[in-house]
């Protein structure tokens, strides 16, 4: 994946060759600036509005409305602690206090190496794995305090463990940001079909239950 | 005879479960060509009659939606799944794509093809990159087989799927938001009438679908209406999946018959919790009024939770135990429904961030009994009173909560603090 700190004109134009109408690409378009520089750069906005012929204003406007879109660099690996009630309640409140106390930063903040960011985030639609903690939008399942910080201490360390239900190595955000722009990384094939939660029911079903 | 009745779920437990080569070698991609030579109306009609019901969470009849689709008005139309699965404790849709995208294709081909539309997207949350890897790497096998494109199944249709991939906004899940978001706008609800049927996507007629609804399409051809008819109760027909949650002892995704109960599920998952007992839970995600133990008997169809005074939503069982405080579980709730409000109209902008201010103070055991009517008033306010439903889902934990927990209030302003020891709550609390 070209993230050379150069966007690409063709890349772009391919995004907006997506849509019956070239406005539609905005998301996917900010998506694929922070595959670049990770986080939407006033550059970045400028050549969206340009491609798809409306006020740089209104970009910005888009931009800030979506929670995804950083207004300011990331981490390389970006950490989400699911604190929406039911993860909260299962120990994700636990979780991201310890995260930030080991990590030193606050809410949205990142470690002066430019490695790990954190934030707290709202429900994943992982519940029946709960608590979950989200590493650059991957699947972090069933997460423990000591689990948690592993996983912080192994991006820190160069070696990332790999997510529950994701690709067999955990990609970098800007990577990541690529993949939500809609680009191929080629790794779909990689890793599991469905955690064991997710095949409970039809496991019993088969058992006669 | 099990309980269960896994359909969507069949085949998740294969390996490749999610190609295109798995899905074909269980039958996929085999009620496509059948519903192509079909005539689109006599397709609306069978779905009609199955009884299939909107899986978002709002029941409406799949079919009639379809039906609603003005036919012969030389206009565009558009097909367009609502994947942005972010209501809390919905957990069903993110994976069945990550199993199984291809049967979701196909229910987009068969539903594209009935409402006449040439273009289909499917609107993802943003939060979820191997959903997203699987479901782009899915159409474009699709496209590659010529199941979409110009010749669709060399019948001469044409077809084309776009993923759209959000950006973490729950209102993007309110239909009219996420049509504004995929246009190109900030996501924010839109008036109504007109009804997207008449003018959706760029103005155009648009039906949106959930992910479920639509992947329950392939079933209902290949196995036909009377099949689908025979699953569920008098008005609530088929199966479907039920997320259960949190303090029980085996949580996940269970496909029954509409209608099975809470009691029925908990016996399948191996109860609460061991060592404690249910106390309160939710039927469909956080906006559905919360239950308590009187409830497991409910049956959890569309008529029977709502007889019961709640909604059967995205069938989202969320468990909560006795270690649970009420308050601090409503307090959290309201805090993402405040901060998830989009700002367009002022009863759910401002309100929500009152009831987040009055919420937190009762959690600290701070406030007069008074504070609970006060809450009740403004929630009275912000019912009815906007142009989408977050407003009135943010009042659907608080209201009930105050109806089945009001002592639990009381307690925390006789106290002065809140009573629980959250850290009893955690998952790894009997672990230390």
């Amino acid at each position: 994946m070209a993230t050379n700190n150069e966007l690409n004109l063709e890349v772009m134009q391919s995004i907006v060759a997506r849509y019956p109408r070239k406005r539609s690409a905005i998301m996917p378009l900010l998506h694929y600036v922070q595959s670049v520089f990770g986080y939407v750069t006033n550059d970045g906005i400028e050549i969206i509005a340009k491609l798809i012929e409306i006020e740089a204003a209104e970009v910005t406007a888009v931009s800030t409305f979506y929670t995804q879109y950083k207004q300011s660099p990331t981490g390389e690996y970006h950490i989400g602690v699911c604190t929406n009630t039911l993860c909260a309640i299962m120990g994700g409140d636990q979780i991201l206090e310890a995260l930030k106390e080991h990590l030193g930063l606050e809410n949205d903040g990142v470690t002066p190496d430019g490695k790990v960011s954190i934030e707290h985030i709202e429900c994943n639609a992982a519940c029946d794995y709960a608590p979950v903690v989200m590493a650059n939008w991957e699947f972090f399942d069933n997460q423990t305090v000591a689990s948690a910080k592993a996983l912080v201490d192994g991006v820190r360390a160069g070696n990332p463990p790999a997510p529950t239900r994701g690709p067999n190595r955990l990609v970098t955000y800007k990577e990541a940001s690529a993949v939500l722009a809609g680009l191929d990384d080629g790794l779909a094939r990689e890793g599991v079909q469905a955690g064991a939660p997710t095949l409970l029911g039809l496991t019993l079903a088969k058992e006669g239950k | 005879m099990s309980k269960l009745t896994p359909v969507l779920s069949a085949f998740w437990d294969q390996k490749d479960s999610f190609t295109i080569e798995g899905y074909m070698r269980n039958g996929g991609y085999q009620a496509a060509p059948k519903a192509l030579a079909m005539d689109p109306d006599a397709l609306i009609q069978l779905v009609k009659d199955s009884g299939l019901r909107g899986r978002g969470g709002a029941g409406f009849p799949t079919g009639m939606k379809w039906g609603f689709i003005p036919q012969g008005d030389n206009k565009d139309h558009y097909l367009v799944v609502n994947a942005d699965e972010s209501e809390p404790g919905t957990c069903k849709d993110m994976p069945l794509l990550l199993a199984n995208p291809h049967v979701l294709i196909e229910g987009v081909i068969i539903a594209a093809y009935a409402i006449r539309a040439k273009h289909a997207f499917i609107y993802i949350r943003g939060e979820v990159t191997h959903v997203v890897r699987r479901l782009n790497a899915a159409i474009a096998d699709a496209y590659k087989a010529g199941y979409l494109g110009k010749n669709v199944f060399g019948t001469g249709h044409e077809i084309d799927l776009v993923l759209h991939i959000g950006a973490g906004a729950y209102i993007c899940g309110e239909e009219t938001a996420l049509l504004d978001s995929l246009e190109g706008f900030r996501g924010q609800p839109r008036l109504r009438p007109p009804f997207p049927a008449i003018a959706g996507l760029y103005a155009r007629p648009t039906v949106v679908n959930n992910v479920e609804s639509i992947a329950s399409v392939p079933a209902i051809i290949a196995n036909g209406a009377e099949w689908y008819q025979s699953m569920g109760t008098e008005k609530s027909k088929g199966a479907t999946l039920y997320s259960l949650s949190g303090h029980v002892n085996n949580p996940g995704q269970f496909e029954a018959p509409l209608g099975i109960t809470l009691r029925e599920i908990l016996e399948l998952a191996g109860g609460i919790r061991s060592g404690h007992k249910l106390k309160f839970w939710t039927p469909g995600g956080s906006s559905t009024p919360i239950f308590t133990d009187e409830h497991l008997d409910v049956p959890l169809d569309y008529e029977g939770v709502s007889a019961a005074g709640s909604m059967l939503g995205t069938k989202a069982l969320q468990i909560f135990d006795e270690t649970t405080c009420v308050v601090r579980a409503v307090l959290r709730w309201t805090e993402f429904y405040k901060h998830e409000s989009c700002g367009k109209c002022t009863p759910c902008r401002e309100g929500t961030w009152w009831l987040v201010q009055i919420l937190r103070d009762l959690e600290n055991g701070k406030g007069t009994e008074a504070d609970l009517a006060k809450l009740l008033d403004l929630c009275d306010n912000i019912m009815g009173r906007s142009f989408c439903a977050l407003g009135d889902g943010a009042t659907s934990p608080i209201t009930s909560s105050i109806k089945y927990f009001r002592d639990e209030y009381i307690a925390h302003l006789t106290l002065g603090a809140c009573p629980f020891d959250h850290s009893k709550s955690t998952l790894f609390a009997e672990a230390k």
